[in-house]
């Protein structure tokens, strides 16, 4: 018995031909975006260990936090959003998590998030922009949470120092019930 | 640990007193099934706001206690409300949560239901020949009123009209609809989360004062004192709690913002909407801008309408029972729809600092309606308490029963109604 090859499916679909996809690889081995995902993962770190004072410092001042509820959008100024933060705001909400008047903050979960799926977006002299997909688990009274998430983070370098400009997360389940909990993704 | 209702429905209205019930209310399955029937499926349930559906064929899907709806606006204009159901083999026939579109078809095998519900078409309609009709067979339709761009469906073709259950409620929803300055309330955005607790732990939240400074020190701490002014009510006298009768009450935290559209001049403008006075002040006449800026912030208290919705100073909250310890929560920001567009950023940016499951005061509300649920598992048959300044309550001009807002009188008022409607035979 014989199988089609693909260019006979695809005259059988009576559908054009996919243009060729070209990965583009080789970028993750470039410099900067080796930099640019180790301080992705030393956020990661530092938002598991619950340090948000060391936290806030990896931002730059005009940076954005942005946590969407509208899984297309990206005039998240004109929409409605879970977080949408700026300098002020960030801090406003680390000094809230840290200083022990938030219950929500005293007793939230402990979280373990895994990032990985690196892609590179883009690439300057000076900026490094990469997607990746995170899983965060989090444990609190006996429960399990997972909460996965794609992210986009820009970073930008200035000489030997490396800051997050911009930080999008778009949680998988943005648009539906998201529970509340008092640590930060 | 013995289930009144065990002994049947009558043992219900048992476990609630004028100023204390069970906890048992909080944890058990019966009494929940219960109050599906007795509650959520014989009276008028909140499904929409008409700008969440404004042009015909537009659709949302919502929900009356377990159950699915559709809620619709057709072409002559009217709200349909359709349980989201083939009448076929029961398959939802719609699970897009909004959108627009001419009708709804049952994936399964393309039953077509008209936005009215009207079954159109059935696919090799000789198989029914002699066995079915169109006609018999529409989407169920529930019995829709609405009241101020408010849409309340409901299962029951015998009950009051929607006016009268709101009664004396309506005219809190007037005034709550004059944030808008002139232009209509919108829907702009909502945020949607859970927790692990009794619906009604929610419901009496809304008119909970005595847990705003406490809860909400953490967001208190990080607004401009102009805000957290205007939100120092533990010792204001004006600030009351006004029982509206039919479970309904209101929560007056903003005692000069219950109108807004009383204004002796006197108030200052908060410094923290500099940018937006100025900006407005541009192109608009200074009391018009007063009217808006004034608004900002929304009507100075929290209305409670048993027993799914408040209008909560400038957003909407819908509670959605899941299950006797599961209830879903729905913040709807609210805008000026054909306002000007940095008012309704800014209206969304003061929603995004409270509300939602990152909000600096959504996370802890959530965190001490978890802690009520585990916490009422000790001993159900413990009363939980709701007798806070019963010793104070006195009944106004207007025959409200009334208290200080951080008393317990909307909660009272939301357990006599259900008091009254789980002892109903219905």
């Amino acid at each position: 018995m014989t199988t089609e090859t693909a260019a006979e499916v695809t005259a059988i679909d009576n559908r054009p031909a996919p243009a060729t996809y070209e990965p583009g690889l080789g970028k993750l081995s470039q410099p900067l975006v080796g930099r640019a995902i180790e301080l992705i993962w030393r956020e990661g770190q530092l938002l598991d260990d619950k340090k948000y004072e060391e936290w806030q410092t990896l931002y730059t001042e005009d940076a954005k936090y942005i946590i969407p509820v509208d899984p297309d959008t990206d005039d998240f100024e004109s929409s409605l959003n879970m977080v949408y933060d700026d300098a002020r705001m960030r801090h406003m909400r680390v000094t809230r998590l840290v200083q022990g008047y938030s219950m929500s903050a005293v007793a939230a979960a402990r979280t373990s998030r895994t990032i990985s799926r690196f892609t590179v977006e883009e690439l300057t002299d000076d900026t490094v922009t990469l997607r990746s997909a995170q899983v965060l688990v989090g444990f609190k009274r006996d429960k399990f949470q997972m909460l996965g998430a794609d992210l986009t983070h820009r970073i930008r370098f200035t000489g030997d120092d490396a800051r997050i400009e911009l930080k999008l997360i778009r949680l998988v389940n943005s648009d539906s019930a998201v529970n509340a909990s008092g640590f930060l993704l | 640990m013995t289930s009144q209702t065990s002994e049947g429905t009558g043992g219900f209205p048992g476990l609630a007193a004028d100023d204390r019930v069970a906890a048992q209310l909080y944890t058990d399955p019966e009494i929940f099934d219960w109050e599906m029937e007795k509650i959520f499926y014989s009276t008028w349930v909140w499904v929409a706001h008409e700008s969440e559906i404004p042009e015909a064929g537009s659709f949302k899907m919502s929900h009356i206690g377990l159950q699915p709806v559709i809620v619709n606006r057709d072409r002559k204009g009217n709200f349909n409300v359709l349980l989201n159901r083939c009448r076929h083999r029961g398959a939802s026939v719609c699970e897009v949560p909004k959108g627009k579109a001419n009708g709804f078809t049952c994936p399964y095998h393309s039953w077509s239901y008209s936005l009215e519900g009207n079954l159109r078409g059935i696919p090799y309609p000789d198989g029914y020949e002699g066995v079915a009709e169109k006609k018999d067979l529409p989407l169920q339709r529930l019995r829709v009123e609405s009241y101020n761009g408010l849409i309340f469906a409901t299962f029951k073709s015998d009950i009051e009209p929607l006016s009268d259950f709101l009664g004396d409620a309506k005219i809190w929803i007037d005034r709550f609809m004059k944030q808008g300055a002139g232009y209509p309330v919108k829907v702009q955005g909502e945020h949607k989360f859970r927790f692990d607790g009794n619906w009604k732990i929610q419901l009496e939240n809304t008119t909970d004062g005595y847990h705003f400074p406490i809860v909400h020190r953490s967001w208190m701490a990080s607004v401009d004192a102009e805000t957290a002014d205007m939100l120092s009510f533990m010792t204001d006298e004006k600030a009351v709690t006004h029982a509206l009768g039919n479970g309904h009450s209101v929560a007056i935290m903003v005692p000069e913002h219950v109108d807004l559209e009383e204004d002796d001049g006197t108030e200052e403008l908060q410094e923290r909407f500099r940018h937006i006075i100025d900006e407005l002040s541009e192109t608009m006449p200074q009391d018009q801008v007063r009217r808006i800026v004034r608004s900002m912030h929304g009507a100075g208290y929290n209305l409670n309408l048993f027993p799914n919705l408040s209008l909560s100073m400038s957003f909407f909250r819908v509670l959605r029972p899941i299950s006797v310890n599961e209830t879903e929560i729905q913040h709807m920001a609210l805008g000026l729809d054909g306002g000007p567009e940095s008012v309704n950023r800014e209206r969304l940016r003061i929603h995004e600092h409270f509300q939602g499951p990152f909000g600096f005061g959504t996370s802890d509300d959530s965190e001490a309606w978890d802690r009520v649920q585990r916490g009422a598992v000790a001993n159900p048959e413990m009363p939980i308490l709701v007798n806070r300044g019963l010793g104070r309550e006195e009944t106004v001009d207007e025959g409200w029963k009334t208290s200080h807002v951080t008393d317990e009188t909307g909660m009272r008022e939301s357990y006599a109604m259900w008091k009254r409607m789980m002892g109903n035979d219905n």
